[in-house]
């Protein structure tokens, strides 16, 4: 409870900081809190926005799953094998720190302008996390778990499956938690430079029009999402956990 | 150095078993051996010996976890390929090994729900496991809310459930504060009698071997070999009051005359 009322008082705090920006800097650059929250309700009500929402939900949903699954798939791979880790995780680590949007002319060149290419991009900005994080969880693990499951008599894909990836799931739901914002802002990303539609793509749209009132109703909303999501993800995080630290 | 032993009562037999790592003749390191040692059938044997000397390569091979480089080690009779844990032997580790992410209850079930036994028959045994070692009003609960000796316990029950035959412990006690480990080791004596298996004790804790076992096997400095073994006079009902008997305190001294020389030689093995 008291984590709950802790949360309240920081978004209290940045609604105030918020209005006293708003004060300081006046309507050149800002808008005040709840002309902002008036307007965002009017956007969603607005004809076309849920189209435009939906088209964004349906990229961020299919590029969250590739980068689950790709992410999940290649840590595991790598963190089973000592060698294909050594070898692999510095990879990963500098795909990782590389300013993806420099590979974006790339990624439009393979999958054209649309659809697939903001999978493609908010894809790549979550697979990276999320194998490093697997990966990681895979090799911190104590080596008397191998060593217990071979008591148990288990084989090896037994063993991986029943003891090892349950072992690590908690900090490979990390990683997901990571992953899952990354890949927002890919989607996002991508929807900004090279698209018809979704929210990236209105987003745009506002600031090439100059139309603070949009641009400010729609960082709210993806702020609000965001921060939601990630609320829920920590708060199941803390339940896989079973009181561990 | 063994007694005669018919085949039926050696349940552990070990043959010239040596280990050695690595194949480089410059690096490599002879861990052990050789070895010979029957256990007997039902009996509690403790392993005592310096730091280093080899007691946890020991336990490997005759647990099946590691392969011998020389000589044979035979459970019932079958040789021991160092691949597979056979059936019929358990083993608990020194360190944490519960899983952290399972109840106390489904810890203990895991194994047995593993080799496919009936819901009926696996809660009957988990039940009859939790009660035995004293888990059972924490059999919802999870490890990691639980004291290192409890959580030390559900893994021996995880182990026990599977009603093994041999029980193989590699210094089950050594993280746990002295009054626990005196407590867990009258646990043990318990379910020693209870089950009628032959337990395997690796330990450094000399009190612990001479209090514990039936016999006692004492190592040398790496390579690990049986220099003593030392019988017990302690009868099958003993318990931690053996402590208090004069002759407990000859049998630690015997213990610890003749690995004093070894302890040193293997402390200058590390300085060198």
């Amino acid at each position: 409870m008291t984590s709950a009322r802790n949360n309240l008082l920081v978004i209290l705090a940045l609604i105030a900081l918020w209005q006293l920006a708003y004060w300081a800097i006046g309507d050149l650059a800002l808008r005040p809190p709840l002309d902002t929250l008036c307007k965002a309700a009017a956007l969603i009500a607005s004809e076309g926005f849920t189209a435009h929402l939906a088209e964004t939900m349906r990229a961020f949903a299919l590029a969250l799953g590739i980068a689950v699954v790709v992410g999940v798939g290649l840590g595991f791979c790598l963190g089973m094998s000592r060698l294909a880790g050594e070898v692999g995780e510095p990879l990963l680590v500098s795909f990782y720190s590389l300013p993806k949007i420099t590979l974006y002319p790339i990624v439009l060149l393979i999958f054209g302008i649309g659809m697939p290419s903001k999978i493609a991009f908010g894809a790549i900005h979550g697979i990276m996390p999320i194998a490093i994080f697997t990966l990681g969880a895979l090799r911190n693990l104590p080596p008397v778990l191998g060593r217990t499951s071979r008591a148990l008599r288990l084989n090896r894909w037994q063993s991986a499956w029943t003891v090892l990836l349950p072992a690590a799931r908690p900090e490979i739901f990390t990683g997901l938690r990571l992953g899952f914002s990354l890949t927002l802002i890919g989607t996002l990303l991508g929807e900004m430079f090279a698209s018809q539609r979704g929210i990236g793509f209105l987003l745009m749209q506002a600031i090439g029009l100059h139309d603070t009132d949009v641009i400010m109703a729609l960082t709210l909303l993806i702020v609000a999402f965001a921060i939601t999501a990630s609320m829920a993800l920590l708060a199941v995080d803390k339940r896989l956990r079973h009181g561990a630290a | 150095m063994n007694v005669a032993a018919t085949d039926a009562a050696v349940h552990i037999g070990l043959r010239g078993v040596t280990r050695i790592f690595g194949t480089d003749p410059r690096t490599r390191v002879n861990a052990l051996g050789p070895i010979d040692l029957d256990l007997r059938r039902g009996e509690f044997f403790a392993v005592v010996g310096p730091s280093g000397c080899g007691k946890s390569t020991l336990f490997d091979i005759v647990a099946g976890l590691s392969p011998a480089t020389d000589g044979t080690a035979t459970f019932e009779g079958r040789p021991l390929d160092g691949r597979t844990v056979p059936e019929g032997v358990g083993v608990v580790f020194q360190e944490d090994a519960s899983f952290a992410w399972l109840t106390v209850a489904d810890n203990v079930a895991f194994g047995i729900r593993r080799a496919g036994l009936g819901a009926a028959e696996v809660k009957r045994r988990v039940d009859d496991t939790l009660a035995f070692m004293g888990l059972r009003d924490f059999a919802a609960a999870y490890p990691a809310q639980l004291s290192g000796g409890m959580r030390q316990r559900v893994c021996i029950a995880r182990t026990l459930v599977q009603r093994p035959r041999l029980i193989l412990l590699d210094e089950p006690f050594g993280a746990l504060d002295q009054q626990t480990r005196l407590i867990m080791g009258e646990e043990l004596l318990k379910l020693w009698r209870e089950t009628g298996a032959t337990v395997l004790l690796i330990t450094h804790a000399l009190d612990e071997a001479a209090m514990l076992a039936d016999r006692v096997g004492v190592m040398s400095a790496r390579p690990g070999r049986i220099i003593d073994l030392v019988e017990t006079p302690w009868g099958k009902d003993r318990d931690s009051r053996v402590v208090a008997d004069p002759r407990f305190g000859e049998i630690t001294a015997r213990l610890w005359t003749r690995l004093r020389d070894e302890s040193m030689s293997a402390l200058s093995q590390k300085a060198g």
